[in-house]
């Protein structure tokens, strides 16, 4: 198990929350939409300018930039293919 | 019998079918208003029960939470305090319990009367989900209604039950209690026996909820605390350390433990058996049509061709309803004049009144195809792909990806509206992103600009006019992304609102509930229209009209029309030689009418206006005419052809080809040279959003801000005309 930046998943990959470095308005909104630590999260694709990112989490679909998903590590498997 | 009015709120997420709902129970009564001072929606209706009580239901805006992350969350927890609702009806989206919850659970600590309406149970089924939802109501201590507000079902007994849970409501409810570890709770307690000994707010406020709301640094609540008394800063103070300490231990903030913890109560709720499903990770039908529709390639193909599907319709199709509404109005105006004397009178009412008003009401027809489709497409859930598609080129002029269709639709392509361009920028959450949008949206090429643009590449590209428009377009393009750009780094500077958003799942909405979204905002233009754009319209038209020439002007003209016409009856016999004089009379009599006309314009406060600009419009290059007719324009862009042919006296020359006359008389005139049809051009383009547009601002926004996009926009035009003149004037 390693611990990345959202950012650098794949689409199709699977993580849980480990940490999520952002407060104020933007960590707020980022707990809201309920992406908290240890929430289980799947990588379901990217837009065609690759940002932002959706994901899907708790029965539901969520999009975020690459500049806030900076904000999110994921632990994730080590072999994925 | 009970006649007994009960209030109650509709609260739920965005998307949770809380609007469908709100409308299957409220039926026609439904009335859409706004909250005082903002453009958020409060829509209120009645319903009444079988036993004679009558429900007064009050929508609340869609928030996700009840923080104070934006306006939304502020007013739905303000009108759960202010107003005190005898119950609240929660709707949740069942596919997505958990976060649904969230709210509920907020809801709850608040101290309100909660009644939950598990909606898209029908979903649920079809995914596999189980809920058992009368566990859930044991485990809340609060009824749970199973429904499905698409097809009604639910809509009685989530009212019935909300109706017993008012009428058995004790004096105080006591809000739900979370525990938020033991980090927290100490420090809650702590404050909540300091404000309930100081009586700090707890007037208005459960103490608890503010302890937490101190905890979550909640600005709303922290402000209002600073004015009630010393205790606000001394808490303050307390949750600095407590910040710091949870920090230097734990390295999260207070504010996010307490959402850990909500989320872990919500764990604690549905791990009791409440949900079981098979794989909340499976992809849906929804995550399937996404990998089409948002594709890499094909996603912006096939965003494009609706788009542009969605310009033809409205402005191919709403052309023919359009035209109808002008000969209406025509008609109104013709049966005016054949029913009053000539006279300033019948002047003021056809040519102010009548058409002014006329104008603005033959947009109609487009506003309502053009929301109708986009009411459609938001319900479906597309608009928020597009969003999400955009976003990254968007997010680099500071918009937002949901900043393309209010440009889109103003005129983007050209031939749009500012108008519905304005009211569709509502989709935009994000104020900053909004204001910018709304700022720069007008700079589109709409269709009233596009008459006047035909008319000017007509007469100066004559080799490839529509070349000249493609590029007129680019730029408009240009100058709304450049511009927005450099207000969110000057006037709205800061940084962007987060874009962490929800796709929804697609979903066929309900035409009952896309026709009354569509109704609603139709109607509320259509009331402008009679209102605000009477009273201007009759204002440009006393411009334009006031003063008259005087008596003794007006006489020579007519001395001269008499004269023309003595000496050609003392010329003229019989025969074909006869018929040739005739025409020239008639020709000479329109010349005359034609230089009466173009006088009257000049000695009217209109008239004086351009001209006495002329030493400011200098700078840009532009003759006095083009500023007359760039003020008349400000009514409506349209005006912008027919007030420069009649500055250029060649008014009735011959009406119908009004434009292409006026594009030659204007490629033979040596006052325009490139330069000036540059900067005229550009001017055009950018200059203040016309009439109508300014009033639509306004609604949307403030009337601050509308005025700063009226004069901004005006300045800026300016500017970038007299830049464009002057460095043209280096080439040519």
């Amino acid at each position: 198990m390693t611990i990345i930046n959202m950012r650098k998943m794949k689409v199709n990959q699977t993580g849980a929350i480990a940490s999520i470095k952002a407060d104020g308005a933007l960590g707020r909104r980022i707990r809201d939409m309920g992406l908290i630590n240890g929430a289980e999260i799947r990588i379901v694709g990217r837009a065609p300018l690759r940002d932002p990112v959706a994901l899907r989490l708790r029965g539901y679909t969520l999009t975020l930039r690459n500049s806030e998903a900076d904000f999110i590590f994921c632990e994730v498997k080590d072999s994925h293919e | 019998m009970s006649d007994k009015v009960l209030y109650v709120a509709v609260a739920g997420q965005p998307n949770s079918g809380k609007s469908t709902m709100f409308n299957a129970m409220t039926g026609a009564t439904a009335r859409v208003g706004n909250y005082p001072g903002i453009s958020v929606e409060r829509t209120e209706g009645n319903v009444r029960l079988p036993d004679g009580t009558t429900i007064r239901l009050v929508d609340l805006p869609g928030t996700y939470s009840l923080t104070a992350y934006s306006q939304e969350e502020v007013i739905a927890r303000n009108v759960i305090f202010n107003e005190k609702p005898d119950a609240v009806i929660n709707l949740l989206d069942a596919t997505s319990l958990e976060r649904s919850l969230y709210l509920t659970l907020q809801t709850m600590e608040i101290g309100a009367n909660v009644v939950i309406g598990l909606n898209m149970m029908d979903e649920v089924k079809k995914q596999h989900i189980h809920i058992d939802s009368e566990k859930l109501s044991a485990l809340l201590g609060v009824p749970v209604v199973e429904c499905c507000a698409r097809r009604g079902m639910g809509a009685d007994k989530l009212l019935e039950m909300a109706r017993q849970q008012a009428l058995a409501r004790p004096e105080t409810i006591e809000p739900l209690y979370i525990s938020y570890g033991p980090d927290i709770d100490p420090v809650l307690e702590e404050f909540t026996a300091k404000i309930e000994a100081a009586g700090f707010m707890t007037e208005r406020y459960p103490a608890r909820w503010l302890a937490i709301k101190y905890l979550e640094e909640d600005e709303v609540i922290v402000a209002q605390g600073r004015k009630a008394g010393p205790l606000g800063q001394a808490l303050e103070q307390r949750v600095a350390e407590v910040s710091a300490a949870l920090q230097a231990t734990r390295n999260t903030y207070p504010e996010a433990m307490i959402a850990d913890y909500r989320y872990g109560f919500i764990n604690g709720l549905t791990r009791q058996d409440v949900i079981s499903r098979e794989d909340d990770m499976r992809f849906n039908y929804s995550d399937k049509i996404d990998k089409v529709v948002t594709h890499r390639l094909l996603g912006p193909v096939i965003m494009c061709m609706l788009l542009y599907a969605m310009f033809y319709i409205t402005f191919t199709l709403g052309a023919y309803p359009q035209g109808w509404v002008e000969n209406l109005f025509a008609l109104l105006g013709a049966l005016v004049e054949s029913a009053l004397p000539e006279g300033l009178l019948r002047s003021m009412i056809v040519n102010g009144a009548i058409d002014g008003v006329g104008a603005v009401m033959s947009f109609t027809p487009l506003i309502l195809l053009m929301f109708l489709m986009l009411v459609f497409l938001e319900d479906l859930g597309y608009m928020g792909r597009v969003a999400y598609m955009l976003d990254r080129v968007m997010q680099t002029f500071g918009l937002h990806g949901a900043s393309v269709m209010p440009f889109i639709i103003s005129g983007g392509l050209p031939g749009g509206c500012a108008v519905p361009g304005v009211m569709a920028a509502r989709t935009l959450r994000s104020k900053r992103e909004r204001l910018a949008t709304i700022f720069t949206a007008p700079f589109m090429v709409c269709g009233a600009k596009t008459t006047a643009f035909i008319m000017l590449t007509a007469a100066f590209f004559p080799e490839n006019p529509t070349r000249a428009m493609f590029i007129i377009v680019l730029l408009a393009w240009a100058f709304a992304l450049l511009t927005a750009l450099l207000l969110r780094k000057t006037v709205i500077r800061g940084a962007s609102t987060p874009f962490i958003m929800e796709l929804p799942p697609y979903r066929l909405p309900t035409l009952h509930g896309v026709l009354i979204h569509t109704w609603d905002r139709v109607w509320q233009y259509i009331k402008k229209a009679g209102t605000v754009i009477l009273a201007v319209s009759i204002l440009m038209w006393a411009l334009m009209t006031f003063p008259e020439l005087p008596e003794a002007e007006r006489e020579a003209f007519e001395a001269q029309r008499r004269g023309i016409e003595q000496q050609a009856r003392a010329h003229t016999g019989d025969g074909p030689s006869g018929q040739i004089a005739e025409g020239l009379i008639t020709d000479a009599l329109t010349a005359m009418d034609d230089a009466e006309a173009q006088a009257s314009l000049l000695h009217t406060f209109a008239g004086r206006l351009g001209k006495g600009l002329e030493p400011v419009t200098q700078y840009a290059g532009f003759p006095w005419q083009a500023n007359i007719a760039l003020i008349g324009a400000f009514a409506a862009k349209e005006v912008f052809v027919s007030t420069m042919a009649t500055t250029y006296s060649m008014n009735s020359a011959a009406e119908i080809e009004e434009s292409t006359d006026l594009s030659k008389r204007l490629a033979t005139d040596p006052a325009y040279t490139r330069p000036v049809v540059f900067s005229l051009i550009v001017f055009l383009l950018l200059y203040a959003p016309c009439l109508v547009t300014v009033v639509a601002i306004i609604r949307e926004t403030s009337l601050g801000w509308g005025l700063f996009t009226l004069f901004g926009s005006l300045a800026f035009s300016y500017l970038v005309a007299v830049g464009v003149y002057q460095l043209s004037s280096l080439f040519f």
